[in-house]
């Protein structure tokens, strides 16, 4: 089966300040698929997800080089003259903790379309409703989708985040650790939601645990100390890794 | 290991008859005596204020019924024919707390929102204490400022405007509370935490969408005590208004009219030379007792605010 690249890290260098946190990562992102970070704290992983989205641009100090290219077209999203909101608007994320906003479970999911302009109100309520039950939250939030989203369990509030950014329909979607907050049942019920939406959505996850880079992605990307290990399909990485630290981490040496 | 003696000698420190044991309870009692003093006092200060006013009204409401008091339109307790309706000095007051709020509010909200959220932090640490220094510049200059520079930039405006207005003293009086409420609301935004900002850009919002979508309403509880601080400031200011707006109760909302707030009679009362225990003198307490009355319903009204904003969250 032929697979679309949909986005190519090429020779990603970040760093903060004087810290050098990523020396040149290369990788590609295959569309409608789930490619995994994994590796131990501090590899660089959420560092490099967060390049993805230009997330770093909020803060000082914040310095890329190298490439993130997006297909079609190849446009370099971390580009000088490429304006990081445009970037945003087309790669949603998740964030580790589940950060819903204080307003209503409706108002959360519309914010996207809001910021954008949209004011077409039946357009809306569909996307609300399309994005819930995307997110696999529709059941248990269409009748109190008026009422405070702050009020939701962990794990709804965390596909309430998941909604928020498939309501406009980003073209990848980046998941940074989304279960680390998350109870067992609830992280199930989302590791089963990644792959449904994987038909959908490019999706990328940062994750801590191996079972979930091996149940719940495509590809993985082994990353330590703020290099690419070893990429590859996930069952490869899995079962027959290649590199001596890609086996002694999968196998718990350390990490 | 700890040997036999060591031993004894902790058990010893540890009875409570030991004299170290004892000094120690003793200090400890002092010091929460002390303490409790200079609570107390600052309690007991507030009861003797509120006693006194209370006890110096009363006579007052001997002579002058409550309806009269609020009912009446005319304030003139030191002429031949006195009246005393509070009335035209609470509008006085009430008239320049809503001119100075319409230009403090949305500027402080602005200024806030600017600080909190657009400049990086080493500006902002330079910018914040700037504009706190407009609150250290005594009223009484604002005062003059008002009368003596904006009334007459204001009269090439309005020719009809007279040399005492609300209008100026206003219009002051908010420059002159705009760090209250920008201080304080900026806190309040500051203390939004930043993953609500993230999740906000992430989905592609724009600066300005973030601090008005996300962070001034999340910060909502902490920005209107801001506000209700604003209001106490502008409500208790005496100066601004006692120089610029004339000193003149007159029940009118025109703002190109003279008027006397509260704070500004009993300013005017407290300068001349009244006897003793008359009405008029007994007036400045009344006026007193209604301006610390009206600041406590604010007060509470603020605290109510707060609490109802801070259940939603």
């Amino acid at each position: 089966m032929d697979l679309n690249v949909r986005a190519e890290v090429k020779n990603l260098k970040f760093s903060y300040g004087d810290k050098q946190v990523l020396n040149g990562v290369t990788l590609p992102i295959y569309e409608n698929r789930v490619t995994a970070l994994i590796g131990p704290s501090g590899c660089g992983k959420t560092t490099m997800l967060r390049c993805f989205n230009r997330m770093h641009d909020l803060y000082a100090h914040a310095n890329y080089q190298g490439e993130i290219l997006l297909h079609p077209g190849a446009i370099n999203i971390l580009g000088k003259e490429i304006d990081p909101m445009e970037v945003r608007m087309r790669i949603g994320m998740v964030f580790q903790k589940p950060n819903p906003f204080p307003k209503s479970i409706y108002e959360n999911v519309a914010y996207g379309l809001k910021v954008r302009g949209v004011k077409k109100k039946s357009f809306i309520e569909e996307q609300v409703e399309k994005s819930l039950q995307q997110a696999g939250l529709w059941n248990e939030a269409k009748d109190r989708l008026h009422s405070p989203a702050t009020a939701l369990s962990g794990g709804q509030q965390q596909r309430l985040c998941i909604a928020r950014a498939l309501a406009t329909e980003p073209e990848i979607l980046l998941l940074d650790e989304p279960t680390s907050a998350l109870d067992p049942i609830s992280t199930r019920h989302i590791e089963e939601l990644v792959q449904e939406l994987r038909k959908e959505v490019t999706i990328v996850i940062v994750t801590h645990s191996l079972h979930q880079a091996a149940r719940a992605s495509d590809y993985t990307a082994f990353m330590y100390l703020g290099d690419l290990v070893e990429f590859g399909a996930s069952e490869q990485v899995f079962t027959t890794p290649k590199d001596p630290k890609t086996e002694s981490y999968i196998t718990g040496r350390f990490g | 290991m700890r040997t036999k003696n060591q031993l004894k000698k902790l058990s010893e420190f540890t009875s409570a008859k030991h004299p170290v044991r004892r000094m120690r309870r003793l200090k400890e009692r002092a010091i929460e005596s002390l303490l409790f003093l200079a609570a107390a006092s600052s309690v007991l200060v507030t009861v003797a204020i509120v006693s006194i006013l209370v006890t110096e009204s009363i006579p007052f409401f001997e002579k002058v019924t409550l309806k009269e008091f609020l009912t009446d339109t005319e304030w003139t307790p030191l002429f031949e024919n006195a009246h005393y309706g509070i009335l035209p000095l609470i509008n006085g007051t009430f008239l320049s707390t809503m001119i100075a709020l319409i230009v403090a509010i949305p500027l402080g909200t602005v200024a806030a929102a600017f600080l909190s959220e657009y400049v990086r932090p080493s500006v902002r640490e330079f910018l914040k204490p700037v504009l706190e220094l407009l609150a250290a510049v005594p009223s009484v200059i604002y005062g003059y400022f008002a009368l003596l520079f904006v009334t007459p930039l204001l009269q090439k405006m309005i020719p009809t405007l007279g040399g005492f207005n609300v209008l100026s003293a206003g219009l002051v009086m908010g420059v002159m509370i705009i760090p209250y409420v920008s201080s304080l609301s900026e806190d309040a935004m500051q203390s939004v935490p930043s993953h609500l900002r993230e999740a906000s850009f992430a989905v592609g919002a724009s600066r300005m969408q973030t601090a008005f979508h996300v962070v001034i309403p999340a910060a909502f509880s902490g920005i209107s005590s801001a506000y209700i601080l604003g209001v106490s400031r502008a409500f208790g200011e005496t100066m601004v208004v006692a120089i610029a707006a004339g000193m003149q109760p007159n029940l009118t909302l025109d703002p190109t009219q003279p008027a006397a707030t509260i704070t500004a009679f009993i300013v005017q009362v407290s300068l001349g030379d009244l006897p003793h225990g008359s009405i008029g003198y007994r007036s400045i307490y009344v006026a007193g007792l209604s301006l610390l009355i009206l600041t406590l319903c604010f007060n509470i009204l603020g605290l109510w605010l707060r609490k109802k904003f801070q259940e939603k969250e």
